[in-house]
């Protein structure tokens, strides 16, 4: 029984742990060139090397600054849209075939214009990320509060809801599970558009470490930051999960055993 | 504190319904309804699917309006008593998100949660107070529905077939759980159902309603509590039922395309 569990938990890890184990022996064995992938323990040290130097936080943070503040306006912006359209037929009306439009520009194609407006400062890489994070925000919060049942919005009427009550107490909840749906859309947005603005026009920020490392062949520095990445995404993509789990404790997708059906 | 009551000096309201009419494009639905309803009875409307008795009870509710006609509370008009008068569904719609005590405590002000509590114990599920409606069967959300209905202490209670879910035993004591509480309380009671046998064992009067008209207006003077089964109930509910089978059916009408009586707009 106890020896079950411990392989149900290990076996995700084995393939993972596995391909690592090759990945190194074949560095080591030489089959595999250090200029095409660095071995996983030349990454670890590259890794530690940079926490060491401090080099590494700096870089962190300003990546860090620069999708959280990207995202935090972005997000904003596409929450507010959304309810203008989704709670107002003239706000639908008049905006959304507009945004959609707009929706449809792939929002990495404007990097060269964005870089003739702001130049390749700070500003061009926060709209370029409020840009990407915009859309899957709005769409899900339009989409929620129209999906709000309207039946329930009917009974909350005839016990004299209406106005801000209305939507705080009935709309907003009724949407919440869509929103963040595109909350967790935006994020995965967010490092996508960051990564690739770090990349073509940086000087600092993890994108800038691996294109610099790239220059003097530091490959394992390269693959560093790119693992970099993808644990910042994984982080964020259980920050929404938490987010997910308290705000919607009520729903019985997300309910924890007690009382309801798995 | 103790939440105790003050003794309901408010009866029901006395209904009067003038030449009610309800046409949604050109279907009429309704066809001018002619109906007084004295303070405190218990009335059971009855009929097809599709004859329009859902819709008299929503225009009583003030959810649609009127294409003609007068609604009256006594002398005044209806939609001043919105207040008093409280609507049950046929769907329980407990909003999801809110634990239970809250549901019941939807739109009241100051400190409701004592008064919330004594109406969930009213309905025999106080002790669930703090769970989300999702761990509750069918029978039990309605009884949670009908406690956030008699918080308001409504002098009008309108249900539009809250029981046509629930398994035949939950309707049973659900039907003597709102009997009780019509005895109690003494508002009007306002039922719709297409269940007969239900109209005829808990209503005192049942009116049958055929294509937008009343078609039969029956008192049931039988006193309460009324055996089940009983020779007499049985007479009464094939006098009804004869009366319902005797008309041809209207073919069933497709429902109203254009403004779906459900589908309210939040903003305009």
């Amino acid at each position: 029984m106890n020896l079950e569990k411990v392989s149900h938990r290990v076996a995700p890890w084995v393939l993972p742990l596995l391909l690592l184990a090759v990945w190194q022996v074949s560095v080591s064995a030489g089959w595999l060139s250090t200029r095409i992938l660095p071995a996983p323990s030349a990454v670890i040290e590259a890794g530690v090397n940079l926490v060491r130097s401090g080099e590494i936080w700096t870089h962190l943070a300003i990546s860090g600054w620069r999708a959280g503040l990207g995202f935090v306006i972005g997000g904003a912006i596409g929450l507010a849209l959304g309810f203008i359209t989704g709670l107002s037929t003239w706000g639908e009306r008049l905006l959304d075939s507009s945004v959609q439009m707009i929706r449809n520009v792939p929002h990495l194609a404007l990097i060269p214009l964005v870089i003739l407006w702001f130049g390749i400062d700070e500003t061009a890489k926060i709209f370029l990320v409020a840009l990407g994070t915009l859309f899957p925000i709005y769409l899900n919060t339009y989409h929620g509060i129209r999906n709000v049942d309207p039946a329930l919005v009917e009974m909350s009427r005839s016990y004299g809801l209406s106005g801000f009550s209305l939507f705080w107490q009935v709309i907003l909840p009724g949407a919440l599970p869509s929103i963040l749906v595109g909350v967790r859309f935006a994020l995965g947005f967010m490092w996508l558009t960051l990564i690739v603005a770090e990349t073509i026009s940086a000087s600092s920020g993890i994108g800038y470490l691996a294109m610099n490392a790239r220059e003097f062949l530091q490959t394992d520095v390269v693959v560093l930051a790119i693992v970099m990445y993808a644990i910042l995404g994984k982080l964020a993509d259980l920050a929404a999960r938490g987010l997910e789990r308290v705000w919607l404790r009520w729903h019985p997708a997300y309910q924890t055993h007690k009382g309801g059906a798995a | 504190m103790t939440a105790q009551q003050p003794p309901r000096l408010l009866k029901g309201i006395p209904l009067a319904v003038r030449k009610l009419r309800k046409a949604f494009g050109t279907r009429e639905v309704l066809k001018g309804i002619d109906l007084h309803i004295p303070a405190g009875q218990f009335v059971a409307v009855v009929g097809r699917s599709g004859c329009g008795k859902s819709t008299l009870l929503r225009l009583l509710a003030g959810l649609d309006d009127a294409s003609g006609g007068e609604l009256l509370a006594g002398s005044a008009p209806l939609s001043a008593a919105r207040e008093d008068t409280r609507l049950m569904f046929q769907e329980a719609r407990l909003l999801p998100w809110k634990k239970i005590i809250d549901n019941v405590g939807l739109g009241l002000k100051g400190d409701w949660r004592a008064k919330a509590l004594q109406a969930l114990d009213a309905v025999g599920l106080a002790e669930r107070a703090n769970e989300w409606p999702a761990a509750l069967s069918g029978g039990q959300k309605q009884r949670v529905a009908l406690a956030r209905a008699l918080i308001h202490q409504p002098r009008l209670l309108l249900l539009d077939e809250p029981l046509g879910a629930l398994d035949a035993l939950t309707r049973i004591e659900m039907q003597q759980l709102i009997e009780n509480l019509w005895q109690q309380h003494g508002f009007t009671v306002l039922l719709v159902t297409h269940d007969v046998n239900e109209a005829v064992a808990i209503a005192d009067r049942v009116i049958l309603i055929e294509d937008g008209e009343i078609g039969l207006d029956l008192i049931v003077d039988l006193p309460r509590p009324r055996a089940r089964g009983s020779h007499r109930l049985a007479a009464l509910e094939a006098e009804v039922l004869n009366r319902v089978l005797s008309l041809p059916g209207t073919p069933p009408d497709p429902e109203p395309v254009s403004p779906l009586p459900t589908q309210l707009r939040w903003a305009q």
